[in-house]
């Protein structure tokens, strides 16, 4: 068995073609990771470029109003280019950097892992290409544009259902040919090892600060972290300091569609089985014979077939719990904290809102919930609007 | 002896096409397969069409698209192979990713191998890395697991080859989405396989003109052609056939010129 195993889940199975690219990203992570120079430019940058901190606020109308456990949102929408999905690239284009590479490639969902790709690659001067499933290219249009304003080429792909499962394939397709000099940033924490726990280790600054915020505030640490889970690269980040801490229940909230028992739907560890995809052993949602199945979810960025495998493996023990929400709830609860709190969440995040909405009133009010915002919602008001019925005559 | 290894006996140069089940219906790959070896193919590899496949080109991806839609399924292919075997007793390599055979389930999967003849297995998605994974398998049942070789293999040909079965799969493009052979590079891949092992290398991904036959010809112990085939499918349909037994003709003379 290789490394990067997590119980059975994880390992590296990817064609021939790429081994050689992928060794070579593992040991330059081995040995960068604890190289104190480079954690002290990725500091910098968190700190500098990125606006980390990010916020640990008190939702106290929504608390208020939800009558039960007092809610925090770990605010990631506020990072630079509007999610946590910059602390991941941050991390992985500063390894490029470090590697000798000259240009990038990545995958994207909603578009958000496309933006910070192409934010980091221009402040590191390195050429840029996205790739971006067709029909997210028109769910998120204003996306793409973002990625070609900050210098990047952006490539809708048509193969399969034309969405983030194909993208990820075809950004797999076109390394084989450049493994020379071209880097791919995985967005998430899935695919081949060493990204599950690369994407991990840069996204867990999201669960360090709670921590620390936490204690500072409140003294003590919080009952329940939640964050939503589509690869899950914002939900390890915010559950990954408090995996150790029994005490602390980790929830991640998945994308139901139009309901856990409709056949639209994303939520993988409800309706998922074991299989091997993208590079990793873990969950899937696929038929009997292993076809990957074609999923949906108002959200692009949960709309993915399969979960990261260190969820897999914290579904498999029982460290953490996962639940689905459906698109009606998640708009509901994007309208909610839009109106209550005056903060947009992206629709992503907008899930682990709605399960918050459900689980605050069950509990004390001495109870601490943390609710991670993981992206800002303004790419998501055109669609939200059409959603609801509403002509923005764009 | 394992099948495959006869078909390279004699130090015949093999030609290997490669062919989507169920595309455009299973029927019609029978018949396929039949015209094939009539023209003289020495192995056939015949997909398992799989909704994913990440290591292969876009002919290939529609092919499995079409082989899909058709409604073709692991269990039909099965039946297929088996009414196949009333009419030819030619080697068959399976080629699949890891998912189609993991959720089948490995054992019923090479139990069904056998049951048909099946004598090797070859997966783009299961590195050498991660080959106990079916390797528990394909032994006990005589099944060889196929190596594959790729020009940025470099210092990892020696382990592969060293444990290759049936044939080494050397991989004559740099990327998926590829369209020039690299002749040195392929006359070094297989030099390195040489030196460890008699298996022979048979080349392949890609290749689809005679010229690159020609030249590969004179390098290795096989050819592999998949994507002129596909295309060749795309086009003709079931009525293919007296194309496809063309090309693999005239291949084959490429191959042996």
């Amino acid at each position: 068995m290789t490394k990067g195993r997590y119980g059975i889940h994880g390992g590296q199975y990817i064609p021939e073609t790429l081994m050689n690219a992928v060794l070579e990203l593992q040991e330059a992570y081995e040995h960068y990771k604890d190289d104190p120079q480079f954690k002290e430019e990725l500091k910098a940058l968190y700190r500098d470029y990125a606006n980390r901190p990010s916020l640990l606020y008190y939702a106290e109308r929504m608390t208020k109003d939800l009558g039960g456990a007092k809610i925090y949102l770990k605010r990631e929408d506020l990072n630079h280019t509007g999610a946590h999905k910059i602390n991941n690239v941050l991390g992985q284009a500063l390894l490029a950097k470090k590697m000798g590479k000259t240009r990038v490639i990545a995958e994207t969902g909603a578009g958000q892992h496309g933006v910070a790709t192409a934010t980091a690659a221009a402040l590191m001067g390195m050429e840029c290409v996205v790739y971006m499933g067709k029909e997210d290219t028109e769910r998120q249009a204003l996306n793409v544009f973002r990625m070609e304003l900050l210098g990047a080429k952006v490539v809708a792909v048509e193969s399969g259902t034309k969405t983030l499962k194909d993208a990820v394939n075809e950004a797999l397709r076109v390394w084989t040919e450049r493994c020379e000099d071209t880097y791919y940033v995985l967005g998430s924490v899935m695919g081949p090892h060493p990204y599950p726990e690369m994407v991990r280790d840069f996204q867990k600054i999201i669960s360090e600060e709670i921590r620390e915020q936490m204690l500072e505030k409140e003294g003590r640490l919080p009952d329940v972290v939640m964050a939503c889970v589509g690869g899950g690269s914002n939900a390890i980040g915010a559950f990954y300091d408090f995996i150790k801490e029994e005490n602390v229940r980790l929830i991640g909230v998945e994308a139901a569609g139009r309901g856990v028992n409709h056949p639209d739907n994303a939520a993988t560890i409800a309706n998922g089985t074991l299989g091997i995809f993208h590079g990793m052993k873990s969950y899937f949602l696929q038929d009997e014979y292993g076809q990957i199945a074609p999923v949906y979810s108002i959200s692009a960025g949960l709309d993915y077939p399969g979960i990261g495998p260190e969820h897999a493996y914290l579904h498999d023990t029982g460290r953490a719990e996962y639940v689905a929400i459906t698109d009606d709830e998640a708009v509901a609860a994007f309208n909610y904290l839009s109106k209550i709190e005056g903060v947009i969440p992206a629709i992503e995040s907008a899930h682990a809102v709605a399960h918050a909405m459900k689980l605050a009133p069950t509990l004390d009010k001495d109870k601490i919930i943390v609710v991670n915002i993981s992206g800002r919602g303004d790419k998501d008001v055109a669609a939200i609007a059409r959603y609801m019925g509403v002509d923005l005559h764009e | 002896m394992n099948k495959i290894t006869k078909a390279f006996a004699d130090n015949k140069k093999v030609l290997i096409p490669s062919i989507t089940a169920g595309d455009p219906s299973l029927e019609a790959t029978k018949e396929l397969i039949i015209a094939m070896e009539e023209a003289g193919a020495g192995i056939i590899e015949l997909g398992i069409p799989f909704s994913d496949p990440v290591a292969e080109g876009e002919e290939m991806q529609r092919s499995a698209g079409r082989a899909l839609a058709a409604g073709t399924t692991t269990d039909k292919i099965f039946a297929m192979l088996k009414e196949l075997r009333q009419e030819t007793q030619i080697p068959v390599v399976l080629v699949t990713y890891a998912n189609p055979i993991y959720t089948y389930g490995c054992e019923k999967f090479f139990d069904n191998c056998v049951a048909c003849g099946v004598s090797g297995i070859l997966v783009p998605d299961i590195p050498y890395e991660e080959r106990q994974e079916l390797l528990p398998y394909c032994k006990p049942r005589n099944i060889a697991l196929i190596g594959i070789i790729t020009p940025n293999s470099r210092d990892r040909i020696k382990m592969i080859a060293e444990e290759a079965q049936g044939y080494v799969y050397a991989v004559s493009y740099y990327g998926v989405l590829s369209d020039q052979v690299v002749e040195a590079k392929v006359a070094e891949m297989v030099e390195a396989v040489r030196k460890v092992t008699d298996v022979p290398v048979a080349v392949g991904y890609r290749v689809r003109k005679y010229a690159e036959g020609k030249a590969m010809g004179n390098i290795a112990d096989g050819i592999i052609v998949d994507c002129r085939i596909a295309e060749i499918v795309e086009k003709h349909g079931a009525e293919g056939a007296p194309n496809i037994a063309d090309y693999v003709k005239k291949m084959i003379a490429a191959m042996n010129a």
